[in-house]
């Protein structure tokens, strides 16, 4: 039996003891952790408020012990204004699914972005509606069955996939925008940093920070695990590129330059 | 041409009340200032007539006391700023209109479900869809029976002069922290643009209790977390799991505030033989005819609803069963009359003047005072 010397990770200590139950394969459990992690190693974990829609990742709530609220589906960024605006102090983020954030909710989160509201959303983009059944998403690929879109998406009927991450980053108000994906080690720690960048931001005064994370969804997908995660790289990182869109110090800087 | 018919504005002193200045203002600015007497920071409002002058209003006055205005790009958007605020502790409100309101009620009925207390004003326009953007009082069934999903209660108040709003809002604030539930104000376009003498009074109501569920960081709260989550919070606070526990603090909170906010004004109701029940600027009118009625020797009452939600059934009852025939003015297609008939079980015969006894065909049309004595000449 191998001693343990030196534990150099543990459990963030703001998860619960509350299992993660989301279906194998999901990386929102990933989320979950790096979330925590994040919010603690910022020193926020106490003074920070989330918001949930109505999705899978509202399970976020049972997991990590902060203050939390459920906005109406779409509402998220609508809601944290309203909070941010009474508690400036507090550190006020959004966690959004596809259907949420960009079906029902782009009118709110582009105004919220416009406004340069002091928020941070983390966008889980499994290019499709999870809780639901796997129905299309403006995120599903060309091509791509869902449950309604049995024939494959396709463009002259469902029009075109969105990105998020560069719309975002087209915004004056947004501040950090990027896209990452957990498919390799590497992208994994990316990520992480993009997340800690985009609270950041929110932290320093400067503007939106917004992040886009590429999730399997292997249950809605019809997919193993393994061939979801491929499916990620072969075909959702060619449509949707890893990366960092923004990430400016000041909005008036981002103005000036054009 | 639009007529206004002032009632007698008496300056007594009352109980709970202190005399202060007095100032020339309409229904709308009254909201206003009442909303900021009650402590009211935070404003969401979007243009939609008539309500407009509020947000101009409070876009205009808030930030001077340090307050927060925000014109949000949507109604949608602004009841979820409102739902943010509240749920952050703070005294939020919004106002809207016709079709605004409508646009609203999936948010109203999540916060009913969350237990997230606020105030929403209705200054209801009349019809449905685009409807006119003059006076009606068609709301009345989407304020009182729940216009979203799911079968919650909003308290309505129904504001008949521009004091009346400047006292009721502030009431709305207090009652919607006492239950956690949504106030509404039901106003409507004759009392919101109408001015007259507002004595700006506040009301002295009895202190509530910390909002220790908001949400302002567990830090702030001895490490404690906040879950203000459709049908969760209360299930694990109060009751213990279990939806049948949750739809019990519904239950429960409603059956109390059936028990003690019953608000209603009876007007010249003594040996009244015909009891005409109205709300709003209907009853403004009503208690004109019933004034006209009673110099030609008819025995006339006007009950006038203050809480519509509440309803005041049991008073309504005892009221029509003394005056034996009930006359409900309401400017609408008749939707006060349902629950009139309802409170009074068929023991007293119900007559209803609406939308269809106006003077005029176009949008200016108003039922006038003379057209309800006619009523009551034909039901003496």
């Amino acid at each position: 039996m191998t001693q343990i010397k030196q534990k150099v990770t543990t459990r963030p200590q703001l998860m619960t003891k509350a299992p993660i139950t989301y279906c194998p394969g999901c990386h929102y459990g990933i989320v979950t952790r790096l979330l925590a992690e994040v919010l603690e190693e910022l020193g926020i974990g106490g003074t920070c408020i989330g918001l949930v829609g109505p999705s899978c990742s509202a399970s976020l709530q049972w997991n990590i012990y902060i203050d939390w609220m459920s906005a109406a589906h779409g509402r998220a960024p609508a809601s944290a204004t309203g909070i941010k605006r009474v508690r400036p102090e507090c550190t006020v983020f959004t966690v959004q699914g596809d259907g949420d954030l960009v079906s029902i909710g782009l009118g709110n989160f582009m105004h919220a972005m416009l406004r340069g509201e002091k928020l941070t959303t983390i966008f889980l983009n499994n290019a499709c509606f999870g809780q639901t059944g796997g129905q299309m998403a403006p995120t599903t690929l060309i091509g791509m069955r869902t449950t309604t879109t049995p024939l494959g998406r396709d463009e002259r009927k469902h029009g075109y996939p969105l990105h998020v991450a560069e719309l975002a980053a087209s915004m004056k108000g947004v501040a950090y925008s990027a896209r990452y994906s957990f498919n390799s080690p590497a992208n994994y720690r990316k990520a992480r940093k993009a997340i800690k960048a985009a609270f950041q931001k929110q932290l320093d005064g400067i503007g939106y920070g917004f992040v886009e994370l590429l999730c399997p969804c292997p249950t809605n997908w019809g997919m193993t695990p393994l061939d979801a995660l491929k499916f990620i790289e072969e075909r959702m990182i060619p449509e949707y590129p890893l990366g960092e869109f923004k990430n400016v110090d000041s909005l008036d800087a981002e103005v000036k330059n054009g | 041409m639009l007529t206004f018919y002032l009632g007698v504005i008496t300056f007594i002193k009352k109980d709970g009340y202190r005399m202060t200045e007095t100032i020339f203002i309409d229904g709308n600015e009254a909201i206003c200032r009442g909303s900021i007497v009650a402590g009211c920071r935070y404003f969401f409002g979007y243009p939609v007539t008539p309500q407009n002058e509020i947000p101009e209003f409070m876009a205009r006055e808030l930030p001077k006391i340090g307050g927060t205005f925000l014109q949000p790009e949507d109604e949608l958007a602004a009841i979820n700023m409102l739902y943010g605020a509240c749920a952050a502790g703070a005294r939020a409100m919004v106002s809207t209109s016709g079709v605004g309101i409508s646009l609203m009620q999936e948010t109203i009925s999540h916060m009913s479900t969350t237990f997230t207390p606020g105030v929403v004003v209705d200054v209801v326009r009349l019809g449905p869809g685009q409807g006119t953007i003059q006076t009606g009082q068609t709301d009345y069934r989407q304020a009182t029976k729940g216009g979203g999903h799911g079968g919650y209660r909003c308290i309505v108040l129904a504001p008949s002069s521009p004091q009346d709003c400047f006292d009721y809002t502030q009431l709305a604030f207090h009652l919607a922290d006492k239950y956690c539930m949504i106030s509404l104000i039901l106003s409507d376009f004759t009392v919101a643009r109408m001015a007259e003498t507002v004595e700006l009074r506040t009301l002295e109501l009895e202190p509530l209790p910390e909002k220790d569920w908001a949400l302002k960081g567990t830090a702030n709260k001895g490490g404690k977390n906040s879950l203000i989550i459709s049908g969760h919070r209360p299930m694990f606070e109060i009751y213990g799991l279990g939806i049948p526990a949750l739809f019990k603090r519904y239950t429960d909170t409603y059956r109390k505030v059936e028990e003690n906010e019953v608000r209603y004004e009876e007007y010249r109701t003594e040996g009244a033989e015909l009891l005409i029940v109205s709300y709003g600027s209907s009853a403004r009118i009503a208690k004109e005819a019933a004034d006209m009625a009673r110099d030609e020797g008819l025995k006339v009452g006007v009950m006038r609803l203050i809480t519509l939600w509440p309803f005041p059934k049991l008073a309504l009852r005892e009221l029509a069963r003394k005056a034996g025939k009930v006359l409900v003015v309401e400017d609408s297609q008749g939707q006060l009359v349902e629950d009139v008939e309802c409170a009074v079980l068929e023991s007293v015969p119900v007559k209803f003047l609406g939308v269809e006894g106006r003077h005029l065909d176009s949008p200016s049309g108003l039922i006038h005072p003379e057209r309800v004595l006619e009523e009551i000449r034909s039901m003496s």
